[in-house]
């Protein structure tokens, strides 16, 4: 049994009067790749914000064993990497820049980049096949370039818990594949990964599959197990359907 | 373009703006209604010497510093509220010191073209209270600086009521109508040896602040919540970037009155050279803002020489029209500003 890397317990959180999270208690283990699914507007992405400690909330979030508001958030920083959704586009840095911002937790006040600092960087870069337009400002890039920079800016922080809020969006289908690779390389070399996707098909992929709806968890199961698909189903209104294809499962639509 | 060739180019761009720099102060020493002559002459001639050591000098350097100043304060703002239209005036400081030389020259009473010490030290120091007092409210309107839209909200706000309290002083004394317009339409002509000391030192103050926090910028130009999950102390991080926009901005209006477009041109300028982090652009901002208001304050004494043209309304008319072109020759190729 893995331990756990992220835990809250009675979680619930509001945006201005509105009830978003309602008593959550969640643990998700270590060095396993967890996704979050269900429908719009099921707190999902506010989940993923009070997991990563930027979002107030009342109950308990502990990450790595530890309470999650006792650790400094230097520290905190160097553990735990959050990618968002529709966040600031930073458009007059340059590729390298963008993903060099992922080492500030590691650097020193006023310190220049060290020699790690720069590997990491070109490492994130090249996974994210991003390397080759490092000295364009992100204002130059496309929508799916964009992203695998901001990808690669979360991936030079090398914490070892990584939250995703939507990855893939705007990336194109052999893109999507290699961040499935990505991940499941982060998750080998003992990572925890938990990304919150709409696309159903890739979350199906994971390790675990944690169902959100109406600010509840209703289901966490592992992913090839018979009971998530039907609680995926049942979340979506029965309009999808889940069915196994080349020994991977998908979800298509009910027609 | 790699990574060494961007600071490469950052490098000769500071370069070159302190070249440019170092020309347009002999420049400007050398302009003025007397012309070059007094220059020549000032070794054997008190008077010459009195023009240009009392006069042109000062306002030279005055005019380098307080775009020096305008500069850094625009390059922090727009970083600071992630908006490239953003301004060193937002936060309600050029409203505010506007009525602090109304109400100053309200209560003296008599017009700036007099340059009696007493009222010049009155109307700078009232423009800067002024302009400290209308970023606080702004402050206390928006309850802190977390918010960035409510921020530049209560920016325009205050502006505006200001402005109305301005008008209402002008108002009352109709005599003060006419200093105040040098005043509105920025002018370095009053600019002395000891105002020239006080941009200095807020100069050194707000670089130095400024490029401490720059990372904070960087940071924020992915967004509030990526930049906390970095781990950078967000909140008092944004205390320091407001206290250097106004100092730099309030020390600026104060000595030289409300001079347009220089804070917003200068980071554009540079960012259209090299796109570079904030710890850099900052930097050279603040010089090419220096280089721009210099450069403008020149060619105001110059063009209609022996009168001369209030700076401020040649720096709106070069820097809106370079806006102007600047996003044209943007929106044509894809992406506006």
């Amino acid at each position: 049994m893995n331990s756990v890397a992220v835990s809250a317990r009675h979680i619930s959180a509001s945006i201005g009067k509105r009830l978003i999270l309602q008593g959550i208690d969640l643990q998700l283990p270590e060095g396993r790749w967890t996704s979050i699914v269900g429908p719009n507007g099921a707190g999902k992405s506010t989940l993923l914000k009070v997991l990563a400690g930027l979002l107030p909330a009342s109950g308990e979030v502990a990450l790595l064993g530890r309470p999650l508001h006792g650790i400094p958030s230097r520290e905190r920083a160097r553990l735990l990497a959050w990618l968002g959704q529709n966040e600031g586009s930073a458009e007059d840095l340059t590729s390298y820049d963008v993903a060099m911002l992922g080492r500030l937790p590691h650097q020193r006040w006023l310190a220049p980049p060290t020699a790690a600092d720069h590997a990491a960087v070109e490492r994130a870069l090249r996974t994210t096949q991003a390397w080759e337009w490092r000295d364009r400002p992100l204002a130059q890039l496309s929508g799916g370039e964009r992203q695998r920079v901001l990808l690669a800016r979360a991936l030079a922080v090398q914490a070892r818990v990584l939250l995703m809020d939507e990855p893939l969006a705007n990336l194109d289908p052999p893109h999507q594949t290699d961040w499935l690779h990505t991940v499941r390389a982060l998750v080998a070399g003992g990572g925890t990964v938990v990304s919150v996707l709409h696309e159903v098909s890739i979350a199906l992929q994971a390790d675990d599959m944690v169902i959100m709806a109406g600010g509840r968890v209703v289901w966490h199961g592992a992913c090839a197990d018979a009971a998530t698909h039907a609680a995926l189903e049942q979340v979506f209104d029965h309009r999808i359907r889940v069915r196994e294809l080349d020994g991977a499962w998908i979800a298509l639509p009910s027609l | 373009m790699t990574q060494a060739s961007h600071h490469r180019r950052a490098l000769w761009c500071a370069l070159w703006l302190l070249l440019a720099s170092g020309v347009l102060l002999l420049a400007g020493v050398g302009v003025g209604s007397t012309g070059f002559e007094s220059v020549l002459r000032m070794w054997d001639e008190p008077v010459a010497r009195q023009i240009v050591w009392d006069i042109r000098l000062p306002r030279t350097l005055g005019a380098w510093l307080a775009g020096a100043l305008l500069g850094l304060a625009g390059a922090v703002a727009q970083g600071l509220f992630r908006n490239p239209l953003a301004d060193p005036y937002l936060l309600g400081s050029a409203s505010g010191a506007a009525l602090g030389g109304a109400v100053a020259m309200a209560l003296f009473g008599s017009s700036p073209l007099a340059t009696q010490w007493f009222t010049r030290v009155g109307v700078t120091g009232m423009a800067f209270i002024g302009a400290a007092g209308a970023v606080g409210l702004t402050l206390v309107l928006a309850k802190g600086v977390q918010h960035t839209l409510r921020l530049l909200l209560a920016g325009v706000i205050v502006g505006v009521v200001l402005g109305a309290l301005r008008d209402l002083v002008e108002l009352a004394s109709p005599d003060i109508l006419q200093s105040m317009q040098s005043f509105t339409l920025g002018t370095t002509s009053f600019v002395g040896w000891m105002a020239c000391a006080l941009m200095a030192g807020a100069w050194a103050l707000c670089s130095v602040l400024a490029w401490v926090l720059a990372r904070a910028l960087d940071g924020l130009t992915l967004g509030e919540a990526t930049a906390a999950s970095l781990g950078l102390p967000l909140a008092p991080m944004r205390v320091g970037l407001v206290a250097a926009l106004a100092l730099a901005t309030g020390t600026a209006v104060a000595q030289t009155g409300l001079i347009a477009f220089v804070g917003l041109a200068a980071p554009h300028l540079v960012r259209s050279i090299v796109r570079v982090t904030h710890e850099r652009h900052i930097v050279l901002s603040s010089l090419m803002g220096a280089v721009l208001l210099l450069a403008a304050d020149i060619l105001a004494r110059w063009v209609l020489a022996p009168q001369e043209l209030p700076v401020g309304v040649l720096t709106a008319a070069l820097g809106g029209t370079y806006l102007l072109w600047l996003m044209h020759r943007r929106t044509s190729q894809g992406s506006v500003l």
